[in-house]
């Protein structure tokens, strides 16, 4: 009951704080219309350009409608397919943000657990899990995500691997980013487990998997809901630097990466739309997506108000 | 103190071990090395003699063993993909990969300190929030847009400076470099800005926090107590007192800037040890790979192995794990 009061208090407080932010409400807004405009994208995009039969050769590297030779048909231009840019940049950013929350929610579930364990159960457990993360930290998110899909590369042959490319992906970014997760719920759990109630439920006799991740999980919350959108950011950078350094998706499936990578090919020749569009599509989604971690930080953490 | 050396030693080898037994992992399961070494048309006793010659029928920690011993003895073998010594591969293209995080740390160092000393001595100042707002974008654009749009500006529209590889290079001994040429350094000034843009952000953002803690402590009070000028108060007790931790970090921010150099060379088609390993990936030229992977790791734990001392030195608790 008590610990429900408090939960309801914090949230509130949540709430009030971000009534009062003209900057979180103008991040949260952009994100969600963005969010919303890429789980649509098969209902708003003009033209589905996953779909071969929909675009045309002899429509690629047109320029935006409103310039000199634009067509109607293709407001912001075509890419060297001849495909829509405008649907390309939606289905684009669907695919990232997939990529993204999935590899989020892969590492928060595993790092939690593993924290949280680690945090609680200490000993030997303890040891490895945090020896494995210093191993891991001592290289960067991106080697490691590099790394991974080199490896699944080798091991998996040509067509099977553009196949689960996604899956691949997908772990691969999650693997580097749970270590945050890990550490940050061992530092909570080695606070909670101290506390009161939890010593009430181990009198109790209740199972140490119950009290982990009934009683101490959500009182631990907090501070991963922070790592999570910090670490959404960092997903979606991650996807788009891997696709851009051609490592990522497969081409017939452009991301936002996939597509400043083909148009950094045009530069050179005046069709600058191809890159420039999907690369202030993706700015401004990090930097939403960053605003809120921000926002969620300063708002969660005591010491600074 | 000689215990938590040797304890943080021992740690460092676990850390590289740890990574030798990756990077070995790699090499000996993912694909098959004899049949990436031989032609389709080698017959299967031919390949079993291979097989035999390098070792790869010994029991696996053998193997393991003479792996790391030749690691340490600088012999890292041959790349599947160009038949070449990874030793002399990797030697040919760090000049450009060093050159190249050297001038970006310069860049993100020498504006990023006066910057993060300027936000937070005049907080809340018009300027100092713009900085703040600019500086927040900056962490948000991924460093291969940074290199687009620079590109796309001082390249393409303004037409003023090269936007790929490294121009005129003059060789010294088996070290080639960019310092002695204009062309080089004209060649240099773009990579070098992308790499350094957001390392700049987190030095001044750090260099602000630091510096606005150190100015809330008791003795910075004391000091204005004393009717000591301002600028003597915080350019000589403030920032004093931020450098030590600054200088830590930016240790770190090497290593950083080397593996996100990665990207900035893949922009730049810059031809250093970053674009080195990608081409291992995508041609999945697996000793390469696991070699950098094992550079990369050494240089992390050497830097970091070098910090905590230093901080141990600064900072005796540390010695004796008293904060814990």
């Amino acid at each position: 009951m008590l610990s429900r009061l408090k939960r309801a208090s914090v949230e509130n407080e949540l709430l009030y704080l971000f009534l009062h932010s003209r900057v979180a409400q103008l991040a949260a807004l952009i994100s969600v219309l963005m969010m919303g405009a890429a789980a649509l994208a098969a209902f708003v995009a003009p033209s589905n350009p996953y779909d071969l039969a929909s675009f045309d050769l002899l429509d690629s590297l047109l320029p935006p409608s409103y310039m000199d030779g634009g067509d109607a048909r293709f407001l912001i231009g075509t890419d060297d397919q001849g495909r829509d840019l405008l649907s390309a940049i939606l289905y684009g950013t669907r695919l990232s943000l997939t990529v993204g929350l999935l590899s989020v929610a892969f590492a928060s579930i595993l790092g939690v657990t593993l924290g949280l364990m680690a945090g609680y159960l200490g000993g030997r457990f303890d040891t490895i899990v945090m020896r494995i993360a210093d191993v891991q930290l001592s290289l960067p998110a991106i080697l490691t995500a590099l790394l991974i899909d080199g490896i699944a590369r080798g091991i998996l042959p040509q067509q099977r691997h553009d196949d689960l490319m996604l899956v691949v992906l997908t772990v691969a970014i999650g693997l580097s980013l749970w270590v945050n997760f890990a550490r940050t719920a061992r530092a909570s759990t080695f606070v909670e487990k101290n506390k009161e109630y939890v010593q009430a439920t181990q009198i109790m006799g209740m199972h140490p998997l119950r009290i982990m991740f009934v009683q101490i999980l959500p009182n631990i919350l907090g501070p991963i809901m922070v790592i999570l959108t910090v670490d959404l950011a960092v997903a979606i950078l991650l996807e788009a630097t891997l696709s851009f350094l051609g490592v990522g998706v497969p081409p017939n499936q452009p991301s936002l990466g996939t597509l400043i990578r083909i148009g950094t090919e045009y530069l050179f020749s005046g069709e600058w739309w191809i890159v420039i569009f999907p690369s202030l599509t993706l700015v401004v989604l990090i930097v939403a997506v960053n605003v809120l971690g921000d926002f969620l930080r300063d708002a969660l953490n005591p010491k600074l108000r | 103190m000689l215990a938590f050396i040797s304890r943080r030693l021992l740690q460092s080898v676990f850390v590289m071990l740890a990574v030798s037994l990756i990077a070995f992992t790699l090499f000996r399961f993912v694909g098959d090395p004899v049949a990436q070494m031989v032609g389709q048309e080698t017959s299967v006793a031919d390949q079993e003699r291979i097989r035999d010659s390098l070792g790869l029928n010994d029991p696996i920690t053998t193997q393991f063993v003479s792996f790391v011993s030749d690691l340490i003895t600088g012999n890292f073998g041959f790349s599947y993909r160009t038949r070449q010594p990874i030793s002399e591969m990797i030697l040919s293209r760090m000049p450009a990969t060093i050159e190249l995080g050297i001038v970006s740390l310069l860049i993100s160092l020498l504006i990023g300190v006066p910057a993060g000393i300027y936000t937070a001595l005049h907080r809340g100042g018009a300027i100092a929030n713009t900085i703040l707002v600019t500086t927040l974008i900056g962490i948000s654009i991924p460093t291969f847009v940074i290199g687009i749009f620079l590109i796309f500006i001082f390249g393409v529209q303004l037409g003023w400076l090269p936007t790929f590889g490294r121009g005129d290079v003059v060789t010294i001994g088996w070290w080639q470099t960019n310092f002695l040429t204009i062309d080089g350094w004209r060649s240099l000034l773009l990579p070098a800005l992308t790499l350094g843009v957001y390392q700049l952000t987190l030095t001044m953002r750090l260099v602000r926090s630091e510096m606005q803690d150190v100015m809330k402590t008791d003795f910075i009070k004391f000091a204005r107590a004393r009717g000591i000028n301002r600028h003597s108060i915080h350019y000589n007790h403030a920032l004093r007192n931020t450098m030590v931790p600054v200088i830590t970090i930016i240790g770190l921010q090497f290593g950083g800037v080397i593996a996100f150099s990665i990207v900035t060379e893949s922009v730049f088609q810059w031809p250093g040890m970053g674009l080195l390993f990608l081409d291992s990936i995508r041609y999945v030229d697996i000793p390469v790979m696991s070699v950098y992977l094992v550079l990369i790791a050494l240089m992390f734990v050497v830097i970091n192995l070098i910090v905590d001392l230093l901080y141990a030195v600064i900072d005796p608790r540390v010695r004796t794990g008293a904060t814990h």
